[in-house]
Order: structure tokens, then sequence, then C-alpha cells
């Protein structure tokens, strides 16, 4: 990889079975994130997801991109919730550029990650090692 | 919750180590749409959860009244089916935003041998909204 790199764009379609199987998966049986009573009695639009699920989904285009590539760091700030309804499901996209590649094969990604247009991740970064040449 | 600088500093493990067991990957793996290898890099939230929860119950938090701010890992390896993983979250800072307060935390996440796997630090955000 080098800086300047376009990354393919990744959608993923988010469901609210994927909300419940990844609560069950991560521990987190947060209401919001299935009832839309209680969303809403908080202040929220709807149910949202998880923002470690939309994290996670940004993970998933990372290993695509980098060849599952270690990753040395991760992480956004959630600026913006991801609102999925009871039918069908929203789509979020992910899309990146290598803004960095250093001498010892640490490669920075620029990332974004919007639904409906909008931003939902704030400073979403990457960090991953790729194997340098010749070493 | 009141923002209470009282908090800060305040340690809260999680009530029991993790093992990363084949099983409980492959479960992560398939919720986030991804091979089980090498592990998803968000799962030591798992850990971090766990953590993060007890600090709730300390404080006598609704899970329900908290939204994730933000969440960042920095791993000083991979992480391994087999390893045995514990975390402790530290409260890091805490401040008003709005009508909601800020909770800053660090979670350090460790392994059987008691070395450094990785490093999460996330915002929980109470109140916000209400």
């Amino acid at each position: 990889m080098r800086a300047g790199d376009v990354l393919p764009e990744q959608v993923f379609t988010v469901t609210r079975a994927d909300l419940v199987a990844y609560a069950h998966a991560s521990g987190d049986h947060n209401p919001i994130h299935q009832d839309e009573e209680v969303a809403r009695s908080v202040g929220l639009p709807g149910v949202i997801a998880h923002g470690m699920y939309t994290l996670a989904l940004v993970g998933r285009a990372v290993r695509d991109w980098t060849d599952a590539a270690e990753v040395v760091e991760l992480g956004a700030k959630f600026t913006a919730p991801v609102v999925v309804p009871a039918d069908g499901g929203v789509d979020v996209v992910v899309s990146g550029t290598v803004k960095d590649v250093t001498a010892d094969g640490l490669v920075t990604l620029a990332l974004n990650a919007t639904c409906g247009g909008q931003k939902v991740l704030g400073m979403p970064r990457a960090v991953v090692r790729q194997a340098v040449a010749g070493a | 919750m009141p923002v209470d600088a009282t908090l800060v500093g305040r340690e809260h493990p999680a009530p029991a180590p993790l093992e990363v067991t084949p099983e409980r990957v492959a479960v992560f793996a398939r919720a986030v749409g991804q091979p089980a290898e090498p592990v998803p890099a968000t799962f030591p939230i798992v850990l971090a959860f766990e953590a993060m929860q007890a600090f709730l119950d300390a404080e006598q938090v609704d899970l329900h009244r908290i939204v994730h701010g933000e969440q960042r890992f920095a791993y000083e390896r991979p992480l391994r089916v087999g390893d045995v993983l514990s975390a402790v979250m530290t409260v890091t800072g805490v401040r008003s935003l709005g009508a909601a307060d800020v909770v800053a935390t660090a979670c350090e996440i460790r392994d059987a041998g008691g070395d450094l796997v990785c490093t999460g630090r996330a915002t929980l955000v109470h109140g916000a909204g209400q």
C-alpha cells in the first residue's frame, strides 16, 4: 500500500437482526439497540446500531483492504447514530485512503463512514502493520 | 450520575478473565460478518464492556441511559485464540457537555502473564437528550 491509495468503498446493510446477533456476541444488551420505545424514551430517534457494530464494520473493511494485516490501532468517535428501521435495513458506507506508510511498515488509513449521506464516525482511524518487502 | 470528580482514578476490573475460545471468536466474527482468523480487531470490547458494566453497576447507572461516545483500541500484539485476558477500567476524566455528562475511561487488557495486550480508550455519554 502506498500513501494516496484510494481504497474501494464498501457498503454494509445493517438490520435489526444484525443488532440482535451483535448484542449476543458482544454482551452489550443495551435495549436502545433493540427496543424502539426505550430508544425514544432516552431521546434517540429510534433503535440505533451499537457504535461498536459500526466500528466492527470499519474493521471488516480494513481487513479486506489490507489482506488481514495486523491491526495496531482502530478507533472512532460515534458522532451520529445509525438508525436501524424495524423492516429492511440501512446502509453504512465505509471508504478510506492510505494516509501514510512508514519505513517499518506502519500504514495509517484515513477513513470515512456514512449513513444516508451523513458522517456517523468522527476521526475514524486505523493503523495496520504490513510486511516490509525484503524484511 | 452527576459529574463527579471523585470518580476519576477509580479502577473497575471486569468480574472474571475472558478466555479467547474458538467458539467465542466464531460467534463474534459471524456477528460482524468476517472470518474468525485473525481474531476481529474489535473483539476486546467483549471484555472492555464487562469492565464498563462493573463501573455502571458500582455507580448505579442504567445502561440504557448511556451512549458510547468514542472508542479507540491500541494493540501491543494481535489477540490469539487461547489467550486468557483480564481487564481493568479506570475513569480518566469527567466533564459536562450540554445536559449530558461525559465520562472518559481507559481499559487495560492483559494476558495471563500480565503483559499488556491492548488498551481501550472510551467515552461514555450519560443523559444526552433526557
